[in-house]
């Protein structure tokens, strides 16, 4: 569904993401995971069509990614992207207007779930609410590909609970959703696949249920195999 | 539910449902939530809960009717059964585990009924 074929990104003499080529496919939900600075969130910007790869292409169900691929990625950011004028109401209609698929309804539902107050403004709200509030706009698309970028940074075990709980119900077997962390205990259990990438590269795709029944090995214990002499956890 | 990392989560939730089975926490022909729900409760992947299903289902001990979702078996023989080969297996682990320390059958059985009596008290 999501493929990437030697896809490359430089900044500078820097090299982000490194001829990375990975093919994601529905029904499943992926952890990518790396210590910050592995270009996860470099990988991700450029399947959601929002920077251009220095080589190498994205593909959406066989298509280059386009404008018109945009409308089925739905991508939540790392950046704020909200005026502080508007309310969590405010910033479902802001979102109605720019995405076909933005479900008001769901995004109702969701925020009443998170526990949030539609009339809160945005400035007023606490990192983790914050956090809730992106994932509330990202879930009530009706898309087919869910890229959630850091989506438990720093925020607090309940809303933690929240958003694994709305992240669980968003999943089905037509769509595929990837979810970037380093926060490898909030992402052992609730995905099915892992995707390590190091330092720009890519390490392996695993099943996670398969490798702890035929290695014995946790997503935990795989990451600290694979990143435990480069950097701290 | 804090699952051992090292383990398959599939087999961890389905032992968790067997012994609830087992138990009589489940009835026979009770309805099971849906996988869906199995897997927010649980906080695991959708594709995991589906599995614990599939799994109990393979070992008869629930069933699933179309449209209408996974129920426990009412078939009493099936349950005793898991009784049984549940009671089975945590005698065996008590066991390996005071062969491990070093205890005989002999002192292992008696210091069972020992500690047996002691809880009755």
């Amino acid at each position: 569904m999501l493929e990437s074929r030697e896809l490359t990104k430089k900044f500078g003499s820097k090299t982000a993401v490194n001829a990375i080529t990975l093919k994601l496919e529905p029904g499943h939900i992926y952890a990518m995971m790396g210590p910050n600075g592995s270009g996860k969130t470099t990988w991700m910007k450029m399947a959601a069509g929002l920077i251009k790869p220095t080589a190498g292409t994205v593909y959406f169900n066989g298509e280059p990614v386009s404008i018109a691929s945009r409308a089925q990625v739905a991508y939540l950011s790392t950046e704020p992207y909200f005026y502080d004028w508007m309310t969590i109401g405010d910033a479902g209609k802001y979102y109605a207007d720019f995405f076909k698929d933005f479900d008001m309804a769901v995004y109702d539902k969701l925020i009443g779930q998170l526990n949030l107050n539609p009339k809160d403004k945005i400035k007023s709200l606490s990192s983790g609410m914050t956090a809730k509030m992106k994932v509330a706009v990202t879930l009530a698309r009706d898309a087919k590909v869910y890229m959630l970028d850091e989506p438990f940074n720093g925020i607090d075990l309940l809303a933690r609970d929240d958003i694994r709980a709305c992240i669980l119900n968003a999943a089905a077997d037509n769509k595929l959703l990837l979810l970037s962390s380093h926060l490898v205990e909030e992402m052992e259990n609730i995905a099915d696949r892992a995707v390590f990438i190091s330092q720009g590269n890519l390490i392996e795709v695993r099943d996670l249920e398969e490798m702890r029944e035929n290695d014995g090995k946790s997503m935990a214990d795989r990451y600290r195999e694979i990143f435990g002499h480069t950097e701290a956890i | 539910m804090d699952f051992k990392p090292t383990a398959p989560i599939w087999l961890q939730v389905a032992n968790e449902i067997k012994s609830d089975i087992a138990s009589g926490a489940l009835r026979p022909g009770e309805k099971l939530q849906s996988s869906r729900d199995l897997a927010v409760r649980y906080a695991i992947n959708p594709n995991t809960a589906a599995r614990v299903y599939q799994e109990l289902e393979r070992e008869g001990v629930c069933e699933t009717r179309r449209g209408l979702g996974t129920f426990v078996t009412q078939d009493a023989d099936h349950i005793t059964a898991l009784r049984i080969a549940m009671a089975q297996e945590a005698i065996t682990a008590c066991l390996t585990a005071m062969r491990t320390l070093g205890f005989t059958k002999e002192e292992a059985i008696h210091m069972l009924m020992i500690e047996e009596e002691h809880s009755n008290a």
